[in-house]
């Protein structure tokens, strides 16, 4: 595919992108948490029982689709492949910490854009300490940083994280006595849009982040590392397009979908430095992972067994978080959760360097 | 001609790799990755760089051959 297509087409799937974002919101999801894979991810542990948040609790169907739409594409691409075996315990430590510096913005990069397409400028904190993490992350890069090769697995090793995920959604569909949720009007978790809608969009928009190879942190870390603008062109896209998506609905339905602040943002807090620091710890840690929380979605639904074990780390994370009091609430952040990030960016940075100027251990 | 060997490198490590050595100054260059997705960031970045990018595959593993 030469460069002009590959532009068009992640301009596009962006577009569509935010589309599907802003119109989750109107069809029952919370408000700038059209996508929000940490979010969601943290909804899916909750039901699960991993931890026991009453807010925050409900299998996210978006989640099911986004790994199961990347599987069958890659599937009739051809593009399945079973991998995995480059460290993979770092990558679980790194989505531990990943999913701790999202909890405390309150939101993966995914949402970072969705909320500045609702107009809550604290997203501008995160923006900024995002952009700052994966600076970080492209320091080491350019210096030979690596978590080493993958390894071809039995086929079966790249197929299970989409079984698992069938598994999910037939417990939802069939056996939801056996599953936690928030109870109506309990938080976050009791609004979703309904299962197949949920289901549909997260099919779509993992094809399409299949397709394009759409990555938060990829388009930041492209255009510093190479001078390349094809990954942020997506992140611009979403952006635009979940903006204007959220205009009109703002003016054609009674519900609020723009409304421009830093108080008074749902799902946020205001605390400034927290959310430049909780994005800062996501982005560095990202850049070490090779791609943002949507990214390893869809590289787990391809088959890629790292990327599953980092989303098993993220979940895993978020379940630290709600049982040890890490997670921002939209009062602030606690001081455990300080405590945590100032850790998390500690041990990143010492992964980091491990991995970067000592590789003749190996 | 300079052979990097990219197979199971994550992303961008693949391009890191032919970066530093472009920095070194070979004028050729022979990259093996194992993933569509490597390909196609390997040759955006060798084309943009000024240099012809030839593929070639076998068992699910890409050759590139970077010329200027």
């Amino acid at each position: 595919m030469d460069l002009r297509k590959e532009k068009t087409s992640i301009l596009l799937a962006g577009a569509v992108i935010g589309i599907i974002a802003s119109l989750l919101v109107f069809f029952g999801n919370p408000a700038n948490m059209g996508f929000c894979i940490a979010c969601f991810l943290r909804d899916t542990a909750g039901a699960l029982g991993l931890h026991s948040a009453a807010a925050v609790q409900y299998i996210r169907p978006e989640i099911i689709g986004l790994v199961l739409g990347s599987f069958l594409l890659a599937l009739g691409k051809k593009e399945l492949s079973a991998r995995g075996g480059s460290a993979p315990l770092t990558r679980f430590v790194l989505g531990v910490f990943v999913m701790i510096g999202c909890l405390m913005f309150l939101g993966c990069p995914f949402r970072m854009i969705l909320r500045l397409a609702g107009g809550d400028l604290n997203a501008l904190f995160g923006l900024a300490g995002f952009v700052c993490g994966i600076l970080a992350g492209v320091f080491f890069l350019k210096r030979g940083y690596t978590l080493k090769r993958t390894y071809r697995l039995p086929v079966l090793e790249g197929r299970l994280f989409a079984c698992i995920q069938v598994v999910l959604l037939v417990l939802l569909v069939a056996a939801p006595s056996l599953l936690r949720f928030t109870q109506s009007g309990g938080g976050p978790g009791a609004k979703h849009a309904a299962i197949l809608i949920s289901l549909a969009a997260g099919l779509i928009v993992g094809a399409l982040a299949q397709r394009t190879r759409l990555c938060m942190v990829g388009g930041i870390r492209d255009l510093v590392l190479f001078r390349e603008t094809k990954l942020i062109l997506g992140f611009v896209a979403i952006l635009v397009s979940a903006l204007a998506c959220n205009l009109i609905l703002n003016a054609a339905t009674p519900d609020t979908y723009f409304h421009l602040s830093l108080a008074g943002q749902p799902v946020a807090h205001t605390d400034g430095l927290w959310n430049f620091l909780g994005m800062l710890l996501a982005g560095f840690g990202c850049v070490l992972l090779g791609g943002c929380p949507l990214r390893q979605l869809v590289l787990s639904g391809e088959g890629n067994t790292d990327s599953a074990m980092t989303v098993i780390g993220l979940m895993a994370g978020a379940a630290f978080a709600h049982n040890f009091g890490l997670a921002s609430s939209g009062e602030g952040p606690t001081a455990n959760g300080k405590i945590a990030v100032i850790l998390g960016i500690a041990v990143v940075c010492a992964i980091a360097c491990l991995n970067t100027f000592r590789k003749k251990d190996a | 001609m300079k052979t990097l060997d990219a197979r199971g490198l994550s992303c961008p490590e693949p391009v890191v790799l032919l970066r530093n050595a472009m920095a070194a100054g070979e004028q050729a260059y022979q990259i093996l990755v194992d993933n569509p997705a490597s390909r196609e960031n390997v040759t955006r970045y060798a084309e943009h760089q000024g240099y012809h990018v030839t593929c070639t595959e076998q068992d699910g593993e890409y050759t590139l051959s970077i010329v200027k």
